[in-house]
C-alpha cells in the first residue's frame, strides 16, 4: 500500500469527505489561504474556496461558536483550534454548548461539529502549545474524543468524525506530523468507540494512547528479545472508551499498564486503571501501572522535555517491574 | 414642524401589525405573571428570570420575523419564546420539569427552544448563544436561503467575550445578523454605570464597522419598526447591525422578589411601569381610535384563559422516568 505522512491523511480525509458531502465546511484560523500552520489544510482552499474553506479572525470561542450555531442549522463544520492548548479560550462553546445542546433540546437537535486541533509535546514548543488535555474532554457528557496514533487511523477517525452526528474533537500529535504509514486511497471511516489490538501478546497489556501506541509498540519489540509477550491496545477515542477490548485483554494476560502523554494525575489512565480493577480485579496478578508525564507544565528546555515525556524505555521498564513483581 | 411630523407613527402601522404586537406583548406578561406565582407558591423547581417589562422588545423584534429566521435568546429567555410563538403548554411542562416539556424535562426555564420556529434555545451561559445565531447566519447563506439571525443579549453581555468575537465575526464576514440589546440597566444586581463606562452599548458596533441603531424599548411600534428596518437589510445581504432597546424588567434578576436586596429604589421602578409598554400601546390604540377597551381587553381574557389551560397542561403532565436518565446524550 501507499505510504503518506500522518498529516498529509489528515488533508486527504478532508479532500475526500468535502467532495461527498457539500454541507462539510472547514473554519479556522489560516486554513483558507495559507493551508493552516502545520499545512493540514493544504489545497482544500484552491480546491473548494473561500466559501467552503474559511479563514476566520483569532477569535476561538467566536467561530468554534458559530460552527455550533451552524451544525445546529444542518452544516458539518470542521473547526480547526490549531493548538489544542487554545481550547480553554473557547471552552465554554464545546462544553455547555454542543456538548449539551442536544440534551437541553430533548433530542430534537443535532450538533455533528468536528474540532480538530494538534496536542502534545516534544517540539519544544513550551508549556502553552505542547499539552494533553484529552481527560478534561472526555469528563463530558455528549463529546466524542479521538488521539489517532497512525496516518491510517488519522484518515479514518477523521472521516468517522466528520460523519458522526455528535460533536467530535480529534486530538493530531504535532511530533508524528511527518510519520509515514500505508493509507487506503478510498475513504474509509473508523467509527468512534473502537480499540485496535496493534499487537498481540500473552504478558502484559499496554493500553496507550495517542503517539504512545508506536512508543509501546518499539517497547514490546524490545521486551520480546526479554521473552516477555506484551499486548499493545491502542484505545483510538477515550471518549467513548472501549472497555470491554481492554478488559478482555487483560482478563487474558492479567497485567496492565496504561500509557499516555499527559500528566499522570488524573489522565485517562486513572480512569482506566480504576475500571480494569473494578472489572477485573480478581484476574490481576499486579497493580495496575500507570505511565504518564511528571505533575509539572510541558517545558521548553529539550533537556527537561526529553525527561518529561514518556517514551519506549519508561514503557519498558514499567512492564519489566510489573513482570518481576509478579513472576513471569 | 409639519403636522404629520407630530402624528403618533402608531397611525403609520397596519392595524393587524398592531394588534399583534399587542396579543404578543400580553401572552408574555401573563405567563411570565403567572410562572412567578407557581414559583412563589413552591409549585415549581429551579431559577426564574422574569422577562416582565420587557415586553415590547420581544414582541416588536419577532414581529419583523419569520419561522425561517432564528433567535437565540438568554438566561431571561421566555419572552423570547413566546413572542417567536412557542407552545405555552410545552413551556409550562418544562418549567414544571414534565416530560411533555420543550427539554423533555432535562433543560428547564433557562433552555427553551423550538427548532421548528427558529428559536434556537435560551441559554444559561451569558452570551453563550451569541455565537450560534452567527453561525445559523452563516448556515442560512451557504444554503442560499434568506433568512435572518437575531440573538438578544443583555447590557451585561456587552462585556463578555462572546459578544465581541461574535460582532467582529458577523462584521467581517458580513452575515445577516441583527444584534438586539436589550438595555435593562442592570447585570444582574451591578447597575449599567458600574459595568461599563459608555451610556450606550451601541456604541460598541461601531468598533466593528457595523451600524445601530437606539430605540425606546418600552415602546413596541419604534422597536417593531426599526426592527422592520434592520431585518431587511440583512436579508438584503447588506451585513449585520445592532439594535439597542432601552427598556426594564419590573422584578428582580431572579425570582418575584428576589433577594430584596435594594439595589434599585422603588422610585425608579415605578417610574419605569409608569411608562408601561403594554399600557402605552393600549392608550395610543385607543387614542387613534384604531381598537376599542373592550377588544383589547378581550385580547387579555382569551390569554388568561388560554394560560390557565397551559399551566394544567403542564402540570398534569408524566415526570420523566428515571429509567431514560442517559436519553439524549448522545445521538446513536
Amino acid at each position: 500500500m501507499r505510504q503518506i505522512t500522518y498529516v498529509q491523511a489528515f488533508t486527504e480525509s478532508l479532500m475526500q469527505v468535502m467532495a461527498e458531502d457539500e454541507d462539510v465546511v472547514v473554519i479556522g484560523e489560516d486554513v483558507g489561504f495559507y493551508g493552516g500552520v502545520f499545512k493540514a489544510f493544504d489545497g482544500l482552499y484552491k480546491t473548494y474556496g473561500e466559501r467552503r474553506v474559511v479563514d476566520t479572525p483569532i477569535s476561538e470561542m467566536g467561530f468554534l461558536g458559530m460552527g455550533v450555531g451552524a451544525a445546529a442549522r444542518g452544516l458539518r463544520p470542521v473547526v480547526d483550534l490549531m493548538f489544542f492548548d487554545f481550547i480553554g479560550v473557547a471552552l465554554d462553546q464545546l462544553y455547555n454548548q454542543a456538548a449539551k445542546l442536544k440534551y437541553m433540546f430533548g433530542g430534537d437537535l443535532t450538533v455533528p461539529l468536528t474540532l480538530t486541533t494538534a496536542g502534545g509535546a516534544g517540539l519544544s514548543a513550551g508549556p502553552q502549545h505542547s499539552q494533553s488535555l484529552e481527560a478534561w474532554l472526555a469528563h463530558v457528557p455528549g463529546l466524542k474524543v479521538a488521539l489517532p496514533s497512525s496516518a491510517h487511523d488519522v484518515k479514518g477517525l477523521m472521516v468517522g468524525a466528520i460523519r458522526d452526528d455528535n460533536p467530535t474533537v480529534v486530538i493530531l500529535n504535532k511530533r508524528m506530523l511527518g510519520t509515514k504509514g500505508p493509507v487506503p486511497e478510498e475513504l474509509y471511516a473508523i467509527p468512534f468507540g473502537q480499540a485496535n489490538t496493534v499487537r498481540r501478546g500473552t504478558d502484559v497489556t499496554v493500553v496507550a494512547v495517542g503517539r504512545m501506541v508506536p512508543e509501546s509498540v518499539t517497547a514490546a519489540t524490545e521486551l520480546a528479545e526479554a521473552g516477555i509477550d506484551v499486548e499493545v491496545i491502542d484505545v483510538r477515542t477515550v471518549q467513548p472508551l472501549d472497555s470491554s477490548t481492554i478488559l478482555d485483554s487483560v482478563r487474558r494476560t492479567n497485567r496492565a499498564v496504561v500509557v499516555h502523554e499527559a500528566v499522570t494525575f488524573g489522565g485517562i489512565g486513572a480512569e482506566i486503571a480504576s475500571q480494569i480493577q473494578e472489572e477485573a480485579f480478581d484476574h490481576l496478578d499486579a497493580p495496575v501501572l500507570r505511565i504518564g508525564a511528571p505533575f509539572s507544565p510541558v517545558p521548553f528546555s529539550p533537556v527537561l522535555e526529553k525527561a518529561y515525556i514518556p517514551d519506549s524505555h519508561r514503557i519498558a521498564d514499567g512492564v519489566r517491574q510489573l513482570v518481576q513483581r509478579s513472576g513471569a | 414642524m409639519t403636522e404629520t411630523a407630530l402624528e403618533d407613527p402608531v397611525t403609520t402601522v397596519a392595524l393587524e401589525v398592531l394588534h399583534d404586537l399587542h396579543r404578543r406583548m400580553i401572552r408574555i406578561r401573563l405567563f411570565e405573571e403567572e410562572a412567578g406565582k407557581l414559583m412563589e407558591g413552591g409549585r415549581m423547581p429551579g431559577f426564574l428570570h422574569l422577562y416582565v417589562g420587557q415586553e415590547a422588545v420581544a414582541a416588536g423584534v419577532m414581529v419583523t420575523l419569520g419561522v425561517d429566521d432564528v433567535i437565540t435568546s438568554t438566561h431571561r429567555g421566555h419572552g423570547h419564546a413566546v413572542a417567536k410563538g412557542a407552545d405555552l403548554r410545552y413551556m409550562y411542562a418544562e418549567l414544571f420539569g414534565k416530560q411533555t416539556g420543550y427539554c423533555k424535562g432535562r433543560g428547564g426555564s433557562m433552555h427553551i427552544n423550538d427548532l421548528s420556529i427558529g428559536m434556537l434555545g435560551a441559554n444559561g451561559i451569558v452570551g453563550g448563544g451569541i455565537p450560534h445565531a452567527v453561525g445559523a447566519a452563516f448556515a442560512s447563506r451557504y444554503k442560499g436561503t434568506d433568512s435572518v439571525a437575531v440573538p438578544f443579549f443583555g447590557d451585561g453581555a456587552s462585556n463578555i467575550g462572546a459578544f465581541h468575537e461574535s460582532a467582529n465575526l458577523a462584521a467581517v464576514m458580513r452575515l445577516p445578523v441583527v444584534f438586539v440589546c436589550e438595555n435593562n440597566g442592570y447585570a444582574e444586581f451591578t447597575p449599567q454605570a458600574k459595568h461599563m463606562l459608555l451610556e450606550n452599548v451601541a456604541d460598541r458596533a461601531a468598533s466593528y464597522g457595523m451600524p445601530s441603531e437606539i430605540v425606546d424599548g418600552m415602546d413596541a411600534v419604534a422597536v417593531y419598526l426599526t426592527a422592520k428596518r434592520l431585518v431587511a437589510n440583512a436579508r438584503a445581504g447588506q451585513g449585520p447591525s445592532m439594535l439597542e432597546a432601552k427598556t426594564y424588567r419590573y422584578y428582580d434578576h431572579q425570582g418575584v422578589k428576589g433577594l430584596r436586596t435594594p439595589y434599585r429604589t422603588q422610585e425608579e421602578i415605578d417610574s419605569w411601569k409608569g411608562r408601561d409598554a403594554i399600557t402605552a400601546l393600549e392608550q395610543r390604540m385607543i387614542g387613534a381610535e384604531l381598537a376599542g377597551a373592550d377588544e383589547l381587553r378581550k385580547v387579555w381574557d382569551e390569554t388568561r384563559h388560554e394560560i390557565v389551560e397551559a399551566i394544567k397542561f403542564g402540570e398534569d403532565s408524566p415526570d420523566p422516568d428515571p429509567a431514560d436518565l442517559l436519553d439524549n446524550v448522545y445521538t446513536a
